[in-house]
């Protein structure tokens, strides 16, 4: 830029939007993806995202269908609206993609993630830990004389919340699955 | 399997090179008569033939190259054919099976590294599945918006049996794009048309990949509208040049009249184009007054750019046929008067003569080497290529294209080299034809190598390189927005082109006197073979008119303008 001379704070608009086009309004959706399972689809998903400059905050997939094939990869992005919805067109082309949903706007739904969490401590912290971890409904999956492991399910928010609370208990060390969701509803 | 697979899907014609890792199937084409095959001399040649082919005829252009170096040269193809949506199946060979992931002699990760330049790739690992992958491959390519596929087949897949699934029986999974544009959204815009007061037609590459009876139909409602129609540089020929209605291309080095009518309606119906930034401009100023109409078969080409007040999702025949009819039920009506004024408008612009340029009779103005290219070939049954450049731009200013598919060009992507390959496949498909590559120096030096195969296979294209000694578009831009800086934009050592020719066994003239321009273009199209033009140009020559980067349309320079710090501070990072 500086061989080019180009003025900092230029007010000029041009082809190109100059200014981060995201830097407006920001909004976080969940996507649902149907796919067929077949080799290289999720690299043809994430090369979609990292080619185009859309973010990924989670991302989940497994195999749902075992007999038609099936996977399913739920996608929590941001973005301008505009951008989400060149995502989910840009998802759409995808030969293996069956189906997009919005979660976010397609109604009500259910989003829900799986964590395990390691704290190890002695005496009150150890106390402490088991309590809340009972206040969070998370279970003990493992234990030593200086150590839990506890399972965890909820809302992304909740976990947060939860391993806030351990850090200052002993949290070593915390894997999380990403978000499923599901939208809400008989369909 | 794979020449049985190919012939099943009327192939006729295969550009490619062999290797080691495709030999069983080289040791196949050996032994039919059915397919030809068109031994290039680079892969990247065999892309851009196989481009040249499919958009000359519509149908997908067929590549087999070998794996590893085979397959990374075809990668350039690959991405000029995604970008420009035309349809072509790629078959690489691959290392067997058993030997992938070792690093094994002239393996890549071929489906890996064209995972983001295909339509769709596929990794064929069992022979079963081969037939039906080439039958889904051809009809990805060629439905919705089209582009390329490729298939991988490792060696062992390529020499063991199996059974073979015809095109019928082949599951065609559930990829089939919406073609029936919504009837309601079709009613609206016909509403538009009906009160537009000045409206355009805006159409693209869309119109020809939807085949001739769109273009048919786009002539047809031009006609019985009366509203005027530019084009974009993919879309050349889908509207007859001659046609009264015809403003001429649009888009950075478009036409003055036909970027102003941009900027000034109201009413802007796009058929099957996608906003390009060439065609753009600087957004928050693009056709600031209109409301914006767009026929696209691509969902993802609708508002990814401009934001339209109508999409209208469909393949451009299809819509165009409902919209016509529904346009025509409800008593075809258009605002006479206000177009009638429109029309008064547009003449004031097109009185500008944007196009003109200053002649010589001691140097040959390449504008005038294309008129003339253009007055001694007009109507003669012509495919017209070019490479990429000024020259480019001038053959699409200067030269007039009646019907779709007759104009083979890189717009997206902006290939050099793709011009001579190019004519290579067109002229493979239309034997008896007049193929042209107009050419600038540098980019026809980038696949030179495909004269060789031009000589071989007795193809009679004709190269009519205009040679400024100069990355011409490069010089262009260093003089306008890097202070007159010409930073590597001029071609030294430049070969002999005549002795080129005669060392590949054709023909080569060179001239530079305008006065026997004339005599030499007769030669070139006189000569019963290749024949190579070196026209000796101005080398200084800029390409006008141009809307500099990070300008609106309205702000476009023409021929005598001042070009003084035409380009501001933030165009300049715009390439
Ligand atoms: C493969 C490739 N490399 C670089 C460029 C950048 N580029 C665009 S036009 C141009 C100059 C072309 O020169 P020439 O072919 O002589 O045509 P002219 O502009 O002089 O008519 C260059 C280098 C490109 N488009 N493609």
């Amino acid at each position: 830029m500086a061989a080019l001379n180009i003025k900092k704070g230029s007010t000029r608009k041009s082809a190109y939007e100059l200014r981060d086009p995201n830097a407006e309004i920001y909004e976080r959706h969940t996507l649902a993806v149907l796919v067929d399972n077949e080799a290289g689809v999720l690299a043809r998903v994430i090369g979609l995202f990292s080619g185009r400059g859309y973010n990924i905050e989670s991302l989940t997939v497994a195999e749902v269908d075992h007999t038609g094939h099936m996977s399913r990869i739920t996608i929590v992005t941001t973005g301008t609206p505009a951008v989400i919805e060149q995502i989910k067109a840009q998802l759409g082309r995808i030969v293996p993609v069956h189906e997009v949903h919005d979660l976010t706007v397609e109604g009500a739904s259910v989003e829900r993630e799986l964590a395990l969490c390691k704290v190890s401590g002695t005496g009150d912290k150890r106390v402490e830990a088991l309590r809340l971890a009972d206040i969070f409904r998370a279970n003990v999956v493992d234990s030593t004389l200086e150590s839990f492991v506890f399972e965890i399910t909820g809302t992304p928010e909740k976990i947060d919340a939860f391993t806030d609370l351990m850090r200052p208990l002993g949290l070593v060390e915390s894997a999380r699955t990403g978000v499923a969701a599901l939208s809400r509803g008989a369909q | 399997m794979v020449v049985q697979a190919l012939k099943d899907q009327g192939v006729d014609t295969v550009f490619g090179y062999p290797g080691g890792a495709v030999l069983p199937i080289y040791d196949e084409i050996f032994q039919q008569n059915d397919i030809r095959h068109v031994l290039v001399r680079h892969e990247q040649g065999a892309v851009h033939a196989a481009e040249g082919y499919a958009r000359s005829t519509g149908r997908p252009g067929v590549v087999l190259v070998t794996s590893g170096p085979g397959a990374t040269n075809a990668v350039t193809g690959l991405t000029d054919a995604l970008m420009d949506s035309i349809p072509i199946v790629v078959l690489t060979g691959q290392v067997p099976t058993f030997m992938i992931g070792t690093d094994g002699f002239q393996e890549a990760d071929t489906v890996g590294i064209t995972r983001p330049c295909t339509k769709h790739n596929w990794l064929v690992k069992d022979t079963s599945k081969l037939s039906e992958i080439i039958h889904q491959a051809f009809h990805v390519a060629k439905s919705g918006r089209p582009g390329p596929t490729l298939i991988d087949i490792p060696k062992d897949v390529q020499f063991a049996t199996g059974t073979y699934t015809p095109p019928a029986k082949a599951r065609v999974s559930h990829y089939q794009p919406q073609v029936k544009g919504d009837t309601a959204a079709i009613t609206r815009l016909v509403e538009m048309i009906e009160t537009a007061e000045r409206p355009i037609f805006y159409t693209g590459g869309g119109v020809i990949n939807s085949g001739p009876g769109a273009s048919q139909l786009l002539r047809e409602l031009v006609e019985a509208t009366g509203f005027p129609i530019t084009s974009t540089l993919m879309g050349l020929g889908a509207y007859p040049a001659s046609g009264d209605k015809w403003l001429g291309m649009l888009g950075m080095h478009g036409l003055y009249e036909a970027n102003m009518a941009m900027h000034d309606c109201d009413l802007m119906i796009n058929v099957g184009a996608r906003f390009d930034d060439r065609i753009t401009g600087r957004l928050d100023s693009f056709s600031p007054g209109s409301k914006k109409a767009h026929i696209d078969i691509d969902p993802s080409s609708i508002n990814k750019v401009i934001h339209v007040d109508l999409p209208i999702i469909g393949d451009v025949g299809h819509v165009l046929e409902d919209l016509l009819r529904i346009w025509k039920a409800r008593g075809r009506k258009v605002q006479k008067d206000a177009l009638a004024k429109w029309w008064t408008k547009i003449e004031k612009w097109q009185a500008v003569k944007c196009l003109s340029y200053t002649n010589s009779d001691k140097i040959i103005k390449p504008q005038y080497a294309l008129e003339r290219l253009e007055e001694l070939t007009r109507g003669m049954d012509r495919y017209v290529a070019t490479e990429v450049g000024q020259h480019q731009m001038w053959a699409a200013q200067f030269m007039g294209f009646e019907e779709p598919g007759r104009w083979l060009t890189s717009g997206g992507l902006g290939t050099m080299g793709y011009g001579l390959p190019a004519t290579v496949g067109a002229q493979m498909a239309h034997p008896d034809s007049l193929v042209i590559n107009v050419a600038g120096d540098a980019s026809w030096l980038m696949n030179m190598q495909e004269m060789g195969t031009a000589v071989q296979f007795r193809l009679p294209i004709k190269q009519f390189i205009l040679n400024n000694e100069r990355l011409g578009m490069v010089r262009q831009w260093q003089q306008l927005l890097h202070g007159e800086r010409y930073s590597h934009s001029w071609s030294e050592s430049l070969p002999d082109f005549v002795k080129l020719a005669e060392a590949f066994g054709c023909k080569g003239r060179m001239v530079k006197d305008p006065a026997e321009l004339d005599d030499a273009i007769k030669e070139m199209l006189a000569y019963d073979g290749p024949f190579i033009l070196d026209v000796l140009v101005e080398k200084h020559e800029n390409c006008f008119p141009m809307i500099p980067s990070g300008e609106p349309h309205n702000k476009m320079l023409l021929g005598d303008a001042s070009t003084d710090d035409a380009i501001g501070s933030s165009g300049a990072v715009l390439v």
